[in-house]
């Protein structure tokens, strides 16, 4: 019984193991400039906690293997030291890898959250509701609209609620359902919400961050590698949340432009 | 002390014989043993319901067109055709986790199995309130019903996720299906729920600080006792906080408060006539109780696996003192890190240092816990049965569900992890299976305790050995679709997103039905064992504990005219004893 019970454990413990030293399945390569203090973060996290799982798993499956049954020859042993041993590893072994993690990792935190965004950043406002995001670039005068929840239509395809009536700043913004940024070029999102909770989460630029209703929550990044990525809502927002999504277009400058430019004509 | 002293002597008179009727014998019982067993009844059918929903969201998920046979019946409005709806498979989600949390990972190894033993293990004839006791389970009861009931209303079950995120589940119907009169069951149920978990928490302290038989001192109360003891004070700061927050909930949902919603919100292109709350008090007020509650379910699962390892490895734990010193102080810990849920929620940045680096440190007590259980297994001479089988595999499931938590606990990892599978793989790892197996454990080790029969210890075996293969075969998938960004929450996967993750969803989906099917033997067996399962002694498992001193099963006042007298700890194994290598509490030779 107990032979059966390590091999269980241990073939358990190794098969899972493999799974994640192979790679089978993980992270989309990574194309941002901050993404990569995360991944790193991650891999040193996996090999610490990798090593800790395949030890304390394998340790309890020879115990058993070892200990196993009333053998009258086989005197009770006590594990030699006693607990004091046990304490020592764990606190030490742990803490120096809790010290360590929350040293680099608040670091990488600092980077994205604590540190403010380039002041040349290209802002862009992103309005979530259920069940899509709208993202809105300032126009070629610069300058956002301003917003009115009141105004807010879907019929005429208002989704922020702006007053280009009045508002002369309003008039030339521009509103997409695609999130386009030109490469390498810092972008500073100010993330509202229109109705309840959502949140924007793109893998590929190991960024996430909740929408909050009340509250415009800024958040920035700088995308390295032109292509088309996916955006998911990852914070339950009602029946079409798992139909929440959009696109992250990162091109060249020069087709940013020209994007631009069309979208201001239309 | 002479209100203690008045306490016992009510409860004794009480006790003196099994009441008459029916009603007060097996309904409205004032026995915690009878009440242990009812709450333990009562997570038998709630964990039932909530496998089932989990069957159905799983064939879901691994085969979204498939039509599944009957639901269509069960639900025409959410499943034309045998094809569950985005909002059927939300609120069957909700549901699911809700019914888990509270009414089977609260219940069982807290309400169930420490209202049975918790007093017989301090040498008490009863709970030192009774009726409060009872009280308990008829509220946790009807707590059980308001919610079920949700499922039957017009508007559907809620759908917000057993977190019930403000503003979705405060606004009302304007939200989408789900949001009507299921809502607002969730949060009276839940409410409810609490008051009975508050005088069930309030019972087990004053039961173990005051009616303790002579010689039971605070150092040689059982692993058990302490778990529960400690678990009950968490309890009891937990269930206090989320109590106003339903009611709050609850309030803005019916009586236009606007405690959890903001100004502006434009809903079903209707301005929400709410002004001045935040989203984020709720989610405060929520964690504060949520992440205690891990613990909740998780420290008596830590107790009841001490109590019977040292029963099978014939010889005292490794560090009694600093194990009960672990648990105490993840239960302290567990106070100052509920913001580790809201990384990302738009709470300012700086605190999310502040609450990693405790959430990092439970690592600690947490990591000694499992070495000592695993140094105790050294130089031992180690039992199988189905019960200790169920002790080891919690501490293997425990380090797999334990070691996922330290890429949750660092914000920078979570800002990738965060709402993916693999906080799925985590929490059903280290709260859920974790917990189920020490409630598995208790049942085959105080089974013949409680109807004085045996369970099949083959069929045990057998059922300890699938379940294993088949929890690490739904859970483990959860962490690798995790790091490839799958999304958890989503009834399923549009166009090209997350397709490559497909087979492993269809793998997670058997796993999940066989994992499920296995657990049928579980139920053949109690049922077959309540009635014929072998005469059991009174003390089977050569164990040193106080229940395993009185008759099996124990009589109406637990220890006849008698009170038991304790010389010892609990740990008196691999010694000399007068019955062989143990010497039992109330044993006095040696002394």
């Amino acid at each position: 019984m107990g032979k059966l019970f390590a091999l269980l454990v241990a073939v358990i413990a190794i098969v899972s193991t493999a799974f994640f030293v192979m790679h089978t399945w993980w992270m989309p390569p990574d194309v941002s400039v901050l993404g990569e203090g995360i991944d790193h973060q991650l891999l040193e996290t996996m090999t610490a906690s990798g090593v800790l799982f395949v030890a304390a798993q394998l340790t309890l499956a020879f115990f058993v293997w070892r200990f196993a049954g009333n053998d009258p020859a086989r005197p009770i042993k006590s594990f030699p030291g006693g607990p004091t041993p046990m304490v020592v590893i764990a606190t030490v072994l742990v803490g120096i890898e809790v010290v360590t993690l929350s040293l680099v990792g608040s670091k990488v935190w600092a980077g994205m959250y604590l540190t403010p965004a380039d002041p040349a950043s290209l802002q862009i406002d992103v309005q979530a509701e259920q069940f899509a995001y709208y993202f809105r670039y300032a126009g070629p005068d610069g300058k956002f609209g301003g917003l009115h929840p009141d105004l807010i239509d879907e019929g005429s395809s208002n989704f922020f609620g702006l007053d280009p009536a009045n508002d002369t700043t309003a008039r030339d913004d521009i509103v997409s359902s695609s999130l386009v940024v030109p490469v390498n070029k810092p972008v500073l999102l100010n993330m509202h919400a229109k109705d309840v909770g959502h949140s924007f989460y793109v893998p590929a630029l190991r960024i996430q961050q909740d929408f909050v209703p009340g509250l415009v929550i800024p958040l920035h990044f700088t995308a390295t590698t032109p292509g088309k990525y996916e955006i998911v809502c990852t914070q339950l927002c009602g029946l079409g949340h798992y139909n929440m999504r959009a696109f992250l277009e990162v091109k060249s400058q020069a087709d940013y432009d020209q994007w631009l430019k069309d979208q201001a004509n239309q | 002390m002479t209100h203690v002293r008045e306490t016992k002597a009510k409860i004794a008179e009480l006790k003196r014989e099994a009441p008459a009727s029916f009603l007060r014998r097996y309904v409205f019982s004032l026995d915690h043993k009878v009440i242990g067993k009812q709450y333990l009844g009562l997570a038998l059918v709630a964990v039932t319901v909530g496998m089932i929903l989990s069957w159905l969201m799983r064939l879901h998920l691994g085969y979204p067109k498939l039509a599944i046979p009957g639901l269509s019946t069960l639900y025409p409005s959410g499943a034309a055709g045998g094809v569950m709806t985005p909002e059927l498979y939300l609120s069957l989600m909700t549901m699911h986790g809700t019914i888990m949390v509270f009414f089977v990972l609260t219940t069982a190894p807290f309400a169930g199995f420490g209202n049975y033993f918790l007093p017989i293990q301090v040498g008490a004839e009863d709970m030192a309130f009774p009726r409060f006791n009872m009280m308990s389970f008829w509220v946790t009861f009807v707590a059980f019903l308001v919610l079920l009931a949700a499922f039957f209303v017009p508007e559907g079950a809620p759908l917000s996720g057993w977190t019930a995120y403000a503003p979705l589940s405060a606004v009302g119907k304007d939200a989408g299906p789900g949001q009507g009169l299921g809502q607002t069951l969730w949060g009276l149920s839940i409410a409810i729920f609490c008051i009975g978990q508050l005088l069930g928490s309030l019972n087990f302290i004053a039961t173990t600080l005051d009616l303790r038989t002579k010689g039971m001192t605070l150092g040689r109360m059982p692993y058990s006792t302490w778990a529960w003891f400690i678990t009950s004070v968490i309890g009891l700061i937990a269930f206090a906080v989320l109590l106003p927050a339903c009611i709050l909930l609850v309030l803005d949902r019916v009586a236009g408060t606007s405690f959890f919603i903001p100004a502006g919100l434009v809903i079903s292109d209707r301005l929400q006539p709410h002004a001045g709350g935040s989203p984020l008090l709720w989610q405060h007020l929520f964690w504060f109780f949520g992440h205690p509650e891990v613990y909740i379910a998780i420290l008596p699962g830590f107790g009841i696996v001490s109590h019977i390892l040292a029963a099978h490895i014939r010889k005292p734990l490794l560090g009694p003192r600093v194990l009960i010193g672990c648990m105490a102080a993840i239960g302290f810990l567990s106070y100052v890190v509920w913001g580790h849920h809201m990384f990302l929620s738009g709470m300012n940045p700086f605190s999310a240092m502040l609450f990693s680096v405790p959430t990092l440190i439970i690592t600690i007590p947490a990591t000694i816990a499992t070495l000592l259980w695993i140094g105790s297994l050294y130089g031992a001479k180690l039992r199988f049965t189905a019960a200790s089988l169920f002790c080891l595999g919690f501490i293997s499931v425990f380090v797999s569900g334990g070691i996922s938590g330290f890429f949750l606990a660092q914000p920078s990892i979570d800002i990738y992890l965060h709402g993916t599978y693999f906080v799925v793989g985590h929490f059903h790892f280290v709260m859920g299976v974790a917990a189920m197996f020490g409630i598995f454990a208790a049942t085959y080790f105080w089974f013949p305790k409680m109807f004085g029969r045996f369970m099949n210890e083959t069929l045990g075996k057998w059922h300890f050995a699938l379940t294993l293969i088949g929890v690490y075969g739904i859970f483990m998938p959860m962490h690798y679709l995790g790091l490839a960004g799958n999304v958890r929450r989503y009834s399923a996967f549009t166009d090209d997103y997350m397709q490559s993750a497909q087979p492993l969803h269809q793998f997670i989906t058997i796993a999940a039905l066989f994992t499920g099917a296995v657990q049928l033997l579980f139920f053949i067996n109690l049922i077959w064992s309540r009635f014929r399962g072998p005469a059991a002694p009174d003390n089977p498992w050569e164990a040193t504990t106080l229940e395993w001193t009185t008759t099996t099963p124990p009589p109406p006042n637990n220890f006849g005219d008698t009170h038991p007298i304790v010389y010892r700890g609990p740990d008196e194994y691999g010694v000399k004893g007068p019955n062989g290598d143990y010497l039992m509490q109330t044993d006095p030779a040696g002394a």
